[in-house]
């Protein structure tokens, strides 16, 4: 049915669609109204068989999704940047331990300096910690994904997060064809765990493993997770046999056909992409997006032939590995690493700096000349980051560099856009 | 008439009186049908007054609802020496996630639980001091204040004792830790005011809190039991003596314990909803020297750099607990 | 696709604003997609919402930097935020206000656009008269959809009764629709003038 609803409230109608035995969850900005909708509907009854679990943190939250999914309980939590890091050891334990816990990451960036918008440094933090990780382009494609997530992960056991913008897509009134019960129940069938607390066959969960056996079992993670590549492309075709739609799998291109240049990208990001690139094809230019939906396990073989025919290929992510550059441009240029193709690295959005078509008309006419760096930042104010510089050179006690940032841009509080 | 011989392996304590009650008084322990929930083959120290504590409090758990009991584990000794890999040595259902969030995991359980309907199976959490008095903390607060239906247990042997004997928040003053030296002006812990987890249990007003000890069997299992016929939020505090951490011989465990009690230095009694509502009196009142002195740990309080001082302090403690909670058989 | 950028302060129901319009674009069976640019939730900070309008499925994601229509919620960021940034040239201008373009000091600032597609209207006073409280942004939408015609007054209507209930929902339809008429009334009056 279709609605006209906030894309958080979609989320939390396909989470409830899905049965969860257990919620729990921390609130923390973007991620807040996902958590109230699922709230509402467990406390009016609506959603029932679930147990709406208020946690102290986020630590708590997954700690308690871990408790629950170990008992055999469809568990599910969401939450974004700080409470993700702090999160982090029992994110590590729940992939370790093998429980298909489906997370929502409302992508938002990491501090310090504390910042609430959107980018992608979050997710890509626990990006080795052994979950399936999905970047969502728009509402209709989270809503998908939720449904899609639980299925995969519960078939092979391990944990998912199922990423989207924070502010854009979670905040963003759009139009949603939500599913009914009866197709979901069609297609997600109830929790078969592999392993279970339970009474009736007791088992010890979480031993300690030492030198002689953990290389194994981290293989087996590693291997578990690489059956995601098969079976993702799998998922997606039956969800699109039972809903209709083209959502999920490991990766889309768009007017990628004899394109010179591909740009490659995750995340809504795309659909602002997809207007530069229609705009440019119109004007002659050949131009073709990638968008990665499947982000763990990296889809090395999938974007290597999607990427092989262009000349160059520029990467504009919403992240930065400090001290080397880019994160998904990293495991692109893996993957293109027997091609003879420019990998251009293009580190834009983050903290929420917006990304205009205007911006990305220019830097794509850019890089068709090959006239950008192999590392560059999109809209970097090169000015104001000069003279912090400059400032940290002459004077030891140069004061917090965010203030001294901010003072120079003219405003003392943040800008609303 | 022939007679058997009877070894009595733990001296000084009442379990010999097992064999003189009737068997409904008898400890659970005393049967050999109990469920052995923590079985032989764990890796413990000889004289672990965990691995005692342990096996006591989940085996009367275990009886208390026929075996239906899934357990949640923080890491610590009794993770560790427990579940050696390949091995178990744990006959119920169990989950060792990371070291603060054992609370949260039994939450997470209980939760699972309640939302499939099934009543019968009940849920127990585990962990050291250091599990539970510091980093498990909040978990453990976020519990008692949404009252879940989990049983925690605290097995507190006074500092970090499985990475080599840290001091945690409840090391006791002037004790020698690793971190916590016998030297300086100061040797030992430093006096604090205390973190006393039975308190803070008792300030969430939680259905039941008591403190128990691993030299008292048959008060510790009534105490699982009773707790056991409970729901909500409850917390079991047990003072398990660590022989490696204390210096003290692997025999002395349980007399270790009694001397704790003994000398008032653990107060042992129950709580219902904030108040306390029994005690466990102490039978002979005992100066706190006779407990210092068999512990290397304390050492450095005696001999040629005697503090008179520190001892009379840790007194002053011993005795501000049997006033505060009537742990003297004349009062009350 | 049009574009339209809502400012005003935190409270005083921008966001709702946004929101509304996408759904009376829905109910007419458009595509639409409202989204904030904000900060930490504070009352009485500046706050902006932007609202585009498609029968195509929206991609796009940028902030809308070339608005084809303006509102603005609260005459006083009109001195202190640009919000006419980006405004296109045959593009709208809703101002809420019970004052003229030339008492708010804009006459020479609003030279560049086009006088017939700027309207002003008195939504605080519409809001307190139908409503019993200031909250101007759904009787500016009533004067929006007269002002722009990108949405009809009754696909607005169904909006507030999908949004709101009893007393306010009637409230609101009433403020929407006097401020409908005001607006309407004003532009035939330019019109006339032109």
């Amino acid at each position: 049915m279709l609605k006209q609803i906030e894309g958080s409230h979609a989320v939390a109608e396909a989470v409830a669609l899905c049965r969860p035995e257990v919620i729990c969850a921390y609130p923390i900005s973007p991620q807040t109204h996902i958590v109230e909708g699922l709230g509402e509907m467990v406390k009016s009854g609506e959603l029932k068989h679930c147990e709406f679990v208020n946690v102290e943190s986020e630590f708590g939250a997954m700690s308690v999704a871990i408790g629950a999914s170990a008992a055999g309980a469809r568990a599910y939590t969401a939450t974004a940047s700080q409470g993700l890091l702090f999160m982090s050891e029992a994110v590590y334990s729940a992939s370790g331990l093998g429980l298909p816990i489906v997370m929502t990451v409302a992508n938002r960036a990491i501090g310090a300096p504390i910042n609430i918008w959107n980018d992608h440094s979050d997710a890509l933090s626990q990006r080795d910690s052994g979950w399936i990780q999905m970047f969502a382009e728009s509402n209709q494609e989270a809503l998908d994904l939720h449904i899609q997530a639980f299925k995969l992960g519960e078939e092979l056991s391990l944990p998912i997060m199922v990423c989207m913008d924070g502010f854009i897509l979670t905040h963003a009134f759009e139009r949603i064809d939500v599913p009914t019960q009866e197709q979901v129940d069609a297609y997600l069938p109830p929790y078969a765990p592999r392993q279970v607390l339970d009474p009736q066959e007791p088992v010890s969960i979480g031993a300690m493993v030492g030198p002689e056996a953990f290389m194994e079992v981290r293989y087996l993670a590693h291997a578990r997770q690489m059956q995601a590549l098969q079976r993702i492309p799998q998922l997606a075709a039956e969800f699109k046999t039972s809903f209709g739609r083209d959502t999920g799998g490991l990766i889309h291109s768009y007017r990628a056909e004899n394109a010179d240049t591909m740009i490659v990208a995750m995340g809504s990001v795309l659909g602002t992409i997809k207007d530069v690139a229609d705009e440019m094809r119109s004007a002659g230019h050949k131009i073709g997006v990638l968008g990665i939906t499947t982000f763990r396990p990296f889809p090395l073989a999938e974007v290597q032939a999607a990427l092989h025919h262009a000349t160059r290929v520029v990467v504009l992510e919403k992240s930065l590995a400090v001290g080397i550059g880019g994160i998904l441009a990293t495991n692109v240029r893996m993957a293109l690493s027997a091609l003879p193709i420019d990998v251009y690295t293009v580190v834009a959005g983050l903290g929420g700096r917006a990304i205009t078509k205007k911006s990305l008309h220019a830097l794509f006419g850019r890089a068709e000349k090959n006239d950008i760096d192999s590392l560059s930042f999109l809209d970097l104010d090169r000015n104001a980051v000069d003279k912090q510089l400059e400032r940290e050179r002459k004077t030891r006690r140069s004061g917090p560099i965010a203030e001294n940032l901010l003072r120079d841009a003219g405003i003392v509080a943040a800008r609303n856009y | 008439m022939s007679f058997q011989a009877v070894k009595f392996y733990q001296t000084g304590t009442f379990t010999v009186g097992n064999r003189l009650l009737p068997p409904e008084e008898r400890s659970v322990q005393a049967s050999t049908k109990r469920y052995n929930s923590l079985t032989s083959g764990h890796r413990a120290c000889q004289g672990c007054g965990e691995a005692l504590g342990a096996r006591y409090a989940i085996d009367a758990a275990m009886e208390a609802c026929d075996g239906q009991l899934i357990a949640a584990n923080a890491t610590g000794c009794l993770e560790v020496f427990s579940t050696p890999y390949p091995e178990t040595s744990w006959q119920l259902p169990w989950i060792h996630s990371v070291f603060g969030n054992a609370a949260a995991v039994a939450t997470g359980m209980a939760a699972a639980l309640k939302a499939k309907g099934r009543k019968e199976v009940r849920v127990v959490a585990q962990g050291g001091d250091g599990g539970t008095a510091d980093i498990g903390m909040g978990c453990l607060s976020g519990m008692f204040e949404r009252n879940d239906d989990v049983l925690y247990i605290c097995y507190d042997n006074g500092a970090y004792m499985n990475t080599g004997v840290q001091r945690s928040s409840t090391t006791p003053p002037a004790a020698r830790t690793a971190t916590t030296m016998a030297v300086g002006p100061e040797p030992g812990n430093l006096f604090g005011q205390g973190k006393f987890v039975p308190a803070i249990a008792m300030a969430h007003d939680i259905p039941y809190v008591a403190t128990a000890t691993v030299a008292d069997l048959h008060d510790l299992e009534a105490k699982v039991r009773r707790a056991m016929e409970l729901h909500g939020a409850r917390y079991i505090h047990i003072f398990v003596p660590c022989p490696l951490g204390w210096g003290t011989a692997s025999s002395d465990t349980i007399r270790i314990a009694r001397l704790a009690k003994e000398t008032g230095l653990f107060p042992v009694f129950e709580a219902e909803r904030g108040e306390v509502t029994a005690v466990l009196k102490i039978r002979k009142r005992t100066p706190v020297e006779d407990y210092l002195k068999p512990q290397k740990r304390f050492a450095h309080l005696f001999g040629d750099q005697a503090h008179a001082d520190t001892i009379a302090r840790i007194q002053a403690i011993a005795d501000k607990n049997i006033r505060k909670y009537g742990l003297l058989a004349e009062e009350r | 696709m049009f574009q339209v950028r809502i400012h005003g302060r935190g409270g005083q129901g921008v966001v709702t604003a946004a929101e509304m319009l996408s759904i009376a674009a829905f109910g007419e069976g458009r595509h639409a997609q409202a989204f904030p640019s904000f900060g930490s939730e504070r009352t009485g900070a500046p706050v902006v919402a932007f609202c585009r309008i498609s029968e195509r499925e929206i991609r796009l994601r940028e902030p809308v930097m070339e608005p084809d229509a303006l509102i603005i919620q609260d005459p006083t960021l009109l001195h202190q935020v640009d919000v006419f940034a980006g405004l296109k040239r045959d593009g709208y201008i809703l101002i809420n206000t019970n004052r003229s373009f030339d008492e708010l000091g804009l006459a020479d600032f609003l030279k560049d656009w086009r006088r017939d597609r700027l309207c002003t209207v008195p939504a605080t006073d519409l809001s307190r008269k139908h409503l019993g409280r200031p909250m101007p942004n759904v009787p500016l939408l009533g004067g929006f959809a007269a002002v722009a015609g990108i949405i009809k007054l009754e696909s607005l209507v169904e909006a507030i009764k999908g949004k709101f209930s009893g007393k306010v929902a009637e409230g609101n339809i009433a403020a929407a629709t006097e401020a409908f008429n005001s607006v309407a009334a004003e532009m035939q009056e330019d019109q006339s003038h032109a």
